[in-house]
């Protein structure tokens, strides 16, 4: 058997928060379990899905898969590379978008671009080639290649940023709510994308998402988490059916959340 | 290709990277420039104005020129220092810098880069104001060992990579102060480096401490090659030392900056939650 994408063992990560008390030198320090005893496997070229309300800990455990964060313990394998002893070897083979299109404001989507290009040490003209390919692909329009990211929509900055992301042809791509806020006609774009990267090219995918329909659509196998805990780890039609067989209908991942946590998702996040 | 270059090929971003934001923010490069010129100027009629002043008569040339090597030679350093201690901060106010810190390139690269780009900045923006403050004063620079004075400003921009580095850790460990306390070490140097006065004209406990600037050779060497056209052979030993020192302080300020990056890494500072 060759070794798994992503290979996860009882990784925790808690924050200290620090609260400024009203006396001067007096703070007051809180605990934030963001994971607790996470493990799960990914295999190649499998899109996985992490589904869960925010504040969950999706973020947290997407930097700690991108040398971004230290895991308090536990381990983390990347293609069988170490995340925290080899950090080049990690960072070579994967890439990040993120739920905020971080991009310098006042350069254009191809300054931006050729940045991110030169950082990974690709021959800058076949770089532009593959930017203005990409881009036009996610159904950006050429005009929009030289002007200013800021004056962009933000469904537009988000397409950027699955280009940013791609370009380099990372063979593990970590997506973090790739399409939250966005549009739905961006949306859709972004959700195709994704499934065409997977097609046409040997990427692994990690996405998360608190869009469970876009996860029962996208993802071949789903976890989901809570509190940072995975309490659900099966494919779509897995999860929906340990649901389905006690109410003798067909269940959504709806269900499935309601069932595991006693509540709804937005209720969830409604709580945080 | 070897692996050299392929090295100086990523340090090429952050040069590219650099030239892109000044010019896009052109505006604020303009109003940054008239106020180190305005400075320059100020500080050097201050000689000029000295037999006003006291009442007395005085070499008010060399004191003009002494001042002015001062006040460029600090120009210089700082915009050294700045540029460096801000590629930190930079990506930070971006927000840029998660995607710069998760790209395969070692903090090395980025610095070289960064260097580059400090260096050729400074001296094009600091000639600027040569020109333009020397045109309001009759410089005479007949005697200077001009060659002499271009080898120490090199050695001491060395040092100053060195202080940048250790400077462009404070954005790491303090999100909101780290940009301030920059510029509170950086009045700190300007006090004690003789900059605009012989260090000894400064209290003995701040004689101690001016001898660890670096700026306090630079100026000092300066001060000889262009007043006093000292022989660039007399000065090899503190070129010497500079470099020494300047290397010994980028080591050290690499390593400070490593353990912060893994300190920043496991407390999540490199960005709050998102
Ligand atoms: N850098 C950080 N510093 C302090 N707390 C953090 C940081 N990142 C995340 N957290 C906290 O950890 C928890 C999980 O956050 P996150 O991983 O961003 O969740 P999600 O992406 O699922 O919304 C939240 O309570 C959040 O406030
Ligand atoms: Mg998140």
């Amino acid at each position: 058997m060759s070794t798994p994408a992503l290979e996860i063992k009882q990784v925790s990560k808690v924050f200290i928060k620090k609260e400024r008390a009203k006396r001067f030198l007096n703070t007051k320090k809180e605990k934030v379990v963001a994971l607790s005893g996470i493990s799960m496997s990914v295999s190649r070229r499998e899109i996985f899905g992490v589904l869960g309300p925010n504040g969950s800990g999706k973020s947290t455990l997407i930097r700690l898969l991108s040398t971004l964060l230290l895991p308090d313990s536990g381990t983390i394998h990347i293609f069988g590379h170490d995340v925290e002893k080899e950090p080049f070897a990690v960072k070579r083979l994967i890439n990040r978008v993120s739920v905020d299109a971080a991009f310098f404001k006042k350069f254009s989507p191809l300054e931006n671009l050729a940045y991110a290009a030169r950082l990974y040490g690709m021959p800058i003209r076949q770089a532009r080639e593959k930017m203005r390919k990409i881009m036009l692909r996610l159904g950006l329009k050429e005009e929009t290649f030289t002007s200013p990211m800021e004056n962009m929509s933000r469904g537009m900055q988000q397409k950027v940023a699955v280009a940013r992301g791609f370009l380099t042809s990372p063979t593990l791509l970590l997506l973090d709510e790739p399409t939250t806020g966005l549009d739905p006609y961006s949306k859709r774009d972004v959700q195709a994308f994704v499934r065409e990267i997977r097609e046409a090219h040997r990427a692994t995918i990690l996405l998360t998402t608190h869009d469970m329909e876009e996860a029962d659509r996208l993802c071949d196998r789903i976890a989901i988490i809570d509190e940072g805990k995975i309490i659900a780890l099966d494919t779509p039609q897995g999860l929906k059916r340990s649901v389905s067989r006690r109410n003798g209908q067909d269940a959504t991942l709806e269900d499935v959340f309601i069932e595991l946590t006693g509540k709804k998702m937005e209720e969830k996040e409604q709580d945080k | 290709m070897n692996p050299f270059m392929k090295e100086m090929r990523v340090a090429y971003a952050f040069i590219e990277r650099n030239i892109n934001l000044i010019k896009r923010y052109w505006g604020w490069e303009v109003v940054w420039l008239i106020y180190s010129l305005v400075n320059s100027l100020a500080v050097t009629y201050i000689g000029a104005g000295m037999e006003k002043i006291t009442g007395q008569t005085l070499d008010t040339q060399y004191l003009i020129t002494y001042l002015l090597v001062g006040t460029l030679i600090w120009s210089y350093l700082s915009v050294i220092f700045y540029s460096i201690s801000e590629m930190i901060a930079w990506e930070r106010w971006e927000g840029t810098i998660e995607y710069t810190f998760m790209a395969p390139v070692s903090r090395a690269t980025h610095l070289v880069g960064t260097t580059l780009f400090a260096i050729i900045y400074g001296i094009l923006r600091t000639l600027v104001i040569l020109i333009i403050v020397a045109s309001f004063f009759n410089l005479d620079l007949a005697g200077a060992n001009l060659p002499g004075a271009v080898l120490l400003l090199l050695a001491g921009s060395v040092s100053f990579v060195g202080l940048g580095i250790v400077a462009a850790v404070l954005p790491l460990l303090y999100p909101e102060r780290g940009a301030q306390m920059t510029n509170a070490a950086a009045a700190i140097l300007l006090l004690i480096s003789g900059v605009y006065y012989p260090v000894e004209t400064l209290p003995a406990w701040l004689q101690v401490v001016s001898s660890a600037s670096p700026a306090t050779y630079v100026i000092k060497g300066m001060r000889g090659c262009l007043l006093h056209g000292q022989s660039t052979r007399s000065l090899l030993s503190i070129v010497f030392i500079l470099i020494a020192a300047g290397t010994a302080v980028i080591m050290v300020g690499l390593f400070i900056f490593g353990r912060v990056e893994r300190y920043a890494k496991r407390t999540g500072r490199l960005k709050r939650s998102g």
